[in-house]
């Protein structure tokens, strides 16, 4: 391989964390060391990270805002809300449909997805105020569509000048009868990051639609599937999965999910949570309301989606679920097995860096281990330090005015339907059999000591870190994609899948086997220097001389 | 042309002192624009002899771009040409960004071109310079020279020391200068002695003292400036006094904004002289 005698053959990570920060003025320096960690194991646990802090000024981050985070990641995979954007119409068409969130068609074909909602405020809203704009705006979605629901996005001038889209929402709801309106306070310069935007989407969704339909869901063993956003079709194949097990998923917080999940989803038995960053928040207020336990799972990675299929059926002590996830496991590790021993052989040993989500570089961990793969760095772009250090740190995590800045609901056990799914013996019981509830050691234990992890990289470190390094799969999202590709080296986006997927469950897990053969054994990133920039002498003659 | 901005602190007197300024003016045959930049349009009620006056941001509303400039100003006392920025109803929407458009409005319409033949343009703004869109007037070279109506009352100084802030803000980057304090008198004891230093302090003068006098909500009343209404009247001479300051005023500066202590400490000095 043409990179190979480029990379650093014995490398020490002081020194790699002394040249990320080689540059910088003292100030900044100091602040990114704490956020740039070299992993060791230490007494109970890892060393201390740095996360969920403002970006320093000057540093091109790889972070979205607080509106991409209520709006794009958790509210835009729900087919039947409309989506309403109220302001500007640039912040609407450039979140129009690039998440790549699937969704199902549904029975009734109630699909709003696909369209783009937006009050397109102009310059005298702006003056005026914008309330009787959004009014005419959510009046005239429900004369033409007739959702269930319409959610509200404020985006920064909204917040700005200060119109109040909950009142708003709250009369229209009254005026039209049977549309529930709401509203989200998103505008994007409300957290450090996309972060704030998750928390107050999952509070809007656990006030004004958790818990609305009581109609009973039929099903023997009743989850919900929190975290999960259905990227090029990762929630299709984990409810294969699901059906074919006999598991009933009620919601999926909200990939491929309706407004009738939602109002269900205090039916389940047991939530399921894939991204503990995005969502613990809805997880945690679904156990303290209605008494549903959570458990963290991951289906990303076979081992991880069988590992995960085991602790579902154990929580339900069910002899004949067990026997129906082992069969089902058996079933679908043959073709895995037969797609990772033609591929492992030519990507055991290749290098990879992971950089996305606050889940995402610690969940695909799993696939790269099965390929023999090794994981030399990764960080989150908005996680908090719970989701590298694990949930222990909970107890120690600083508030300060940035997280202030966000509300926290407070919840009580419903009146009527609080209802403890088990008692307190049978959680000591399960706990003692290895099913951890409410539990999540985080991304650092998983790495391997001298690893690097470094929360909100940006794109200097991400450039330094190649250039050092030089690995043989760098992993983002599209910000960072075409820079690191002109260095020579693969880039997989984990946010969107490029154009690939699914990646979850067996039926991904061998679509990705697959897609990193194709990125990391292809020479075609050898041939990123041209011709003329190693002889930059060119000779050349008038044909007619 | 000259560009002028009165700030000052909320209910201290500019609008009424612009305007009587503004007759003063007319008597010495200027050419005068005045520009209220405050939601309420009420800036030149007393040069039109009532409110009067559609709003720019009003008729920007209902008659959308297409707009003249004869829509949106009007004739007042003593030929002086008046315009009203206007804005949302209180508690919605942004003011702030309106007195932006409105003045781009006003500037892409030719109210300022020379054959307007304008000597001055007044622009009255809104209290305390609260957010960008109340600085717009000393933004961009819109206003060159600013003049702070104060009193000696210590809220009246604490907010011309806060003007005095962004004036020097915008004076490092642009060519807006103080041309002074307009003690516009509360009869608060060694008034005149206070302004004054406290003038000299941030670097500028007090341009004139305006006492206090009835003869002044008398003229309100009327919806008439001092000089209209009854121009013998004393009070009618100090605005005279005052336009001729500042149509002869040649200091202009840079303030240089007090610290907090050093103010407190000014105000006990002369408050307990006595």
């Amino acid at each position: 391989m043409a990179t190979a005698n480029r990379k650093m053959v014995q490398w020490d990570p002081t020194d790699i964390k002394a040249e990320l920060i080689k540059k910088y003025p003292p100030k900044v320096a100091r602040k990114r060391s704490k956020q740039i960690m070299i992993n060791e194991a230490i007494e109970n646990g890892t060393p201390e990270i740095t996360a969920n802090v403002r970006t320093i000024p000057g540093i091109i981050t790889m972070r979205g805002c607080t509106y991409a985070g209520c709006k794009g990641v958790i509210m835009g995979p729900t087919r039947d809300i409309v989506n309403l954007v109220h302001g500007p119409i640039g912040c609407s068409f450039y979140a129009w449909l690039t998440r790549r969130n699937q969704t199902g068609p549904g029975p009734d074909d109630e699909n709003f997805m696909n369209y783009c909602f937006s009050t397109d405020m102009q310059d005298s809203d702006i003056i005026f105020g914008g309330e009787k704009k959004l009014a005419q705006a959510i009046q005239e979605i429900y004369d033409l569509m007739h959702p269930k629901s319409i959610g509200v996005f404020a985006t920064c001038p909204v917040g700005l000048i200060g119109d109040d889209i909950h009142t708003v929402a709250r009369k229209m709801k009254e005026k039209l009868g049977d549309c529930n309106v709401f509203a989200f306070s998103c505008e994007g310069y409300k957290g450090v990051s996309q972060s704030a935007g998750h928390h107050i989407a999952n509070n809007q969704i656990f006030r004004h639609v958790v818990g609305e339909n009581d109609v009973p869901k039929e099903g023997k063993y009743k989850i919900n599937l929190l975290g999960e956003y259905n990227i090029g079709g990762d929630g299709f194949e984990i409810d294969r999965i699901f059906n074919k097990c006999g598991i009933t998923n009620i919601a999926t917080f909200s990939g491929n999910s309706t407004y009738d999940q939602f109002a269900s989803a205090h039916q389940a038995d047991l939530n399921c949570v894939m991204c503990h960053r995005s969502i613990n928040y809805v997880a945690d207020m679904l156990e303290t309301k209605f008494g549903i336990p959570w458990i963290k799972v991951n289906f990303i990675g076979a081992n991880a989606t069988a590992k995960s299929l085991r602790k579902i059926a154990a929580y339900f002590e069910d002899q004949e679920l067990t026997d129906r996830v082992e069969e089902v496991i058996a079933e679908e590790m043959p073709e895995v097995e037969k797609a990772i021993d033609d591929v492992r052989p030519r990507t055991e040993g290749k290098t990879a860096m992971l950089f996305v989500g606050g889940s995402r570089a610690h969940h695909y961990q799993e696939l790269f281990r099965e390929l023999g793969m090794k994981v030399i760095s990764a960080g989150y772009e908005f996680a908090h330090r719970d989701d590298y250090e694990g949930r222990r740190v909970l107890p120690f995590l600083k508030v300060d005015a940035d997280s202030r800045n966000i509300e926290e609901i407070e919840v009580e056990p419903d009146e009527n339907r609080y209802r403890p799914r088990k008692t307190e013996e049978q959680v000591a019981a399960l706990e003692k059999a290895g099913i951890k509830f409410k539990s999540y050691d985080g991304l650092a234990p998983d790495m391997e000591p001298d690893t690097l992890i470094i929360d909100d990289l940006n794109q200097y470190e991400a450039e330094k870190l190649v250039e050092l390094l030089r690995p043989d799969l760098f992993c983002a999202g599209i910000k960072e994609k075409y820079s690191i590709q002109k260095m020579g080296v693969p880039m997989k986006q984990l946010h969107s899948y490029d154009s690939g997927g699914p990646y979850a469950g067996f039926k991904g897990a061998v679509n990705f086997y697959n897609e990193i053969d194709r990125l990391v054994n292809s020479r075609v990133w050898s041939y990123m220097k041209a011709p003329w920039q190693d002889n930059p002498q060119l000779s050349a003659a008038y044909v007619w001389e | 042309m000259r560009k002028v901005a009165i700030y000052g602190k909320g209910g201290i007197g500019k609008s009424t002192t612009t305007q009587n300024t503004v007759a003063g003016l007319v008597e010495l045959d200027r050419q005068v624009m005045v520009v209220g930049c405050d939601p309420k349009a009420d800036s030149t009620r007393l040069l039109l002899g009532g409110l009067a006056q559609k709003s720019v941001l009003d008729t920007l509303r209902e008659e959308g771009e297409d707009v003249e400039l004869e829509d949106i100003r009007k004739k007042g006392y003593g030929g002086t040409w008046c315009v009203e920025s206007g804005g949302p109803e209180p508690g919605v929407g942004c003011a702030g960004r309106g007195i932006i458009t409105s003045i781009n409005m006003l500037e892409s319409l030719g109210a300022y071109e020379e054959s307007e033949g304008l000597d001055y343009a007044f622009y009255d703004v809104l209290g305390d310079v609260v957010c960008g869109g109340f600085a717009m007037p000393i933004r961009d070279g819109k206003a060159e020279e600013i003049y702070i109506v104060c009193s000696g009352e210590m809220m009246a100084m604490y907010a011309a020391n806060n003007i005095s802030k962004g004036i020097t803000k915008f004076a490092q980057s642009g060519n807006v200068r103080l041309g002074g304090l307009i003690c516009n008198s509360r009869k608060v004891d060694n008034e005149k002695e206070m302004i004054e230093k406290f003038a000299a302090k941030l670097g500028t003068q007090m341009i004139y003292f305006v006492p206090r006098d009835n003869d002044v909500q008398r003229a309100e009343i009327n919806r008439q400036t001092v000089i209209e209404w009854k121009p013998e009247a004393k009070q009618a001479d100090e605005y005279r006094g005052l336009a001729k300051a500042i149509d002869e005023n040649d200091m202009f500066v840079i303030p240089k904004p007090m610290e907090i202590e050093e103010l407190e400490k000014l105000l006990m000095d002369f408050g307990l002289m006595n």
